[in-house]
């Protein structure tokens, strides 16, 4: 450990334990949550560790006041998160909702399990990948980010903090419980302190700033709310000076705002792994734990003679559409193994746009993809 | 060097996933490799069944569970009941014989360590799974006993190193008696 009680150094630790780190790493100082299986260990390691490096960790009552707390430490200038599972992400749908229409920069991790409800709290499941996309009210964009490892979980929260304070956006992490409950070799570096981004601070005098008028990029800089600078949020629709502003004009201004900072930066932000798709006819399109079964189906396949290749996902939201559609051209189909009963593969489909097949592998959770189903998929889909 | 892979199972309590935890530190850490550990269990914090499984090579994991354990530790009866089919003739099991009745037609005949009792005996029942660790290390590869050993005595709650050491080191030296078995097969 170093002097300022962030960790360094190489250790055999599970998925949701490099969640925490990566956080601490990433500098966030607060944590508020609600402890469920199978993310309860973010929350415990926080709560142990947050002390430490001078952060705050709070028990909440349930997973709506959580959101909340998150979002209002983030405004007192912290680094803030919260982690929680199917039903407390179902909670927090609203107030996510609340930290897009604030440009509040703060992570969600969502370690999910298999549903719907309550479902199997203990087993895996994938089935809130559309819930991250679309589960709050109104038009939006959001970022989401998929780790496959628990070092993934460590690099990809910090990730999230970097692209949350850079985007001014809720980031959620939506790892599921065969990452999050998996151990492995986490090498945890000592993190530079220019890899880490910081929101954007005013840049004017205390006069002349409105918290709401964005600089070229569409993003706003953010003042931290006491400290003398002209303070307002409101869920309702605003004006730049932050007030509400009840009208078709300021909606139209300030929503595609929202959602073009981020579509407009989708460069920035789409992150993906390729193996072997150069000279592929298939393409097996996975993400999460579910691309380390299809890594395997895809080296037999290549060992059976046929091309396939993998394309993992590291960002599902924004969408890597521009990649899809480019392979599209080339391969005869595309085939998404995801554990739940087709999410991601209409986001394929739609981005394939009729050029190239696309076939599901449905999982409906509580364990993960025998490989031998993705291969045979492969071998329907080169036929 | 292949991919070596370990199964632990019985019931919440018992330390099963401590148990994998301590091999998966071990092959990690201490031996410079890589490991994945994965686990099973049920909404019970204790007595319902529990799995954990550690999959061991010299390169990066990528398929994370275990497809043919080479080694199977086996702390209930429940657990024997359901892992011991399909397993390759090479594989190597351990159970401890107050908790596992065998049946008497099984080939190889699985290893014995009466942990439990030993552990009662040296005075805290709590340090059966690592006289077990100390014993699967003396009959098999799968970890060095250094690695093991020092993969204990990181994981153990502060204070208790010795008594856990001397827990390993009984494990250890009636594994040594028993007879090395043969190396654990790649899987």
């Amino acid at each position: 450990m170093s002097e300022n009680g962030v960790l360094c150094g190489t250790f055999f630790m599970n998925g949701d334990v490099a969640c925490a780190e990566g956080a601490i790493s990433a500098g966030c100082r607060f944590f508020a949550g609600y402890p469920i299986t199978p993310a309860t260990e973010v929350a415990e390691r926080m709560s142990e560790r947050l002390p430490y490096v001078g952060g705050v960790y709070v028990q909440m009552e349930d997973e709506i006041a959580s959101m909340n707390a998150v979002l209002g430490a983030s405004w007192t200038g912290r680094k803030a998160m919260t982690a929680t599972s199917g039903p407390g992400f179902s909670l927090m749908m609203e107030n996510l909702g609340l930290g897009v229409m604030l440009e509040t920069p703060c992570v969600l991790a969502n370690v999910q399990r298999a549903g719907p409800s309550t479902g199997l709290p203990t087993l895996v499941g994938q089935g809130d990948m559309m819930q991250a996309r679309w589960g709050s009210h109104g038009s939006y964009e959001i970022i989401a980010l998929v780790p496959s490892s628990p070092q993934e979980m460590f690099d990809l929260t910090i990730t999230a903090f970097n692209l949350s304070e850079r985007y001014r956006v809720p980031v959620l992490m939506m790892s599921d419980e065969a990452v999050g409950h998996m151990s492995e070799k986490v090498v945890i570096p000592q993190i530079a302190p220019e890899e880490l981004v910081n929101r954007r601070r005013p840049h004017g005098g205390q006069e002349q700033y409105l918290p709401y008028k964005p600089d070229e990029d569409l993003i706003p800089p953010m003042a931290i709310v006491g400290e003398g600078y002209r303070f307002h949020v409101t869920g309702l629709t605003h004006d730049e000076r932050g007030y509400p502003a009840m009208t078709a004009e300021a909606q139209d201004q300030l929503v595609r705002r929202l959602a073009d900072k981020i579509r407009l930066n989708k460069k920035d932000i789409i992150r993906y792994e390729e193996v072997e798709v150069e000279d592929a006819e298939v393409i097996v399109c996975a993400y999460g734990i579910s691309a380390r079964i299809a890594r395997l189906a895809v080296r037999q396949a290549r060992a059976e003679g046929m091309r396939a290749g993998l394309l993992q996902l590291i960002t599902v939201w924004p969408f890597a559409e521009d990649r899809i559609r480019e392979l599209a051209q080339q391969v005869k189909a595309f085939v998404v193994p995801e554990i739940n009963y087709g999410q991601i593969v209409l986001e394929v489909e739609r981005c394939a746009a009729g050029k190239a097949n696309t076939l599901l592998v449905a999982h409906m959770g509580g364990s993960v993809h025998d490989p031998q189903t993705i291969l045979q998929a492969i071998k329907e889909a080169v036929r | 060097m292949g991919i070596k892979e370990i199964r632990i199972a019985g019931f919440g309590g018992q330390g099963v996933v401590l148990s994998g935890q301590i091999v998966g530190q071990a092959a990690s850490i201490y031996d410079d490799g890589f490991s994945t550990l994965t686990q099973n269990y049920g909404p019970e914090a204790r007595g319902g069944s529990c799995t954990t499984e550690v999959v061991i090579s010299d390169e990066p994991i990528g398929y994370p569970y275990v497809q043919n354990p080479g080694v199977l530790i086996i702390l209930s009866q429940e657990a024997y009941d359901k892992y011991r089919n399909g397993l390759s003739s090479e594989a190597l099991m351990i159970i401890d014989p107050d908790m596992v009745k065998p049946d008497p037609s099984q080939t190889p005949a699985p290893l014995a360590i009466p942990a439990t009792r030993m552990a009662r005996e040296l005075g805290r029942v709590v340090v059966a799974n690592i006289i077990t660790l100390g014993f699967l290390v003396a009959v098999s590869d799968i970890v060095s006993p250094e690695a093991l050993k020092n993969s204990v005595l990181t994981s153990v709650p502060k204070g208790t190193e010795e008594f856990n050491a001397k827990a390993f080191e009984t494990g250890y030296s009636y594994g040594l008696e028993q007879g090395k078995r043969s190396e654990v097969p790649d899987g």
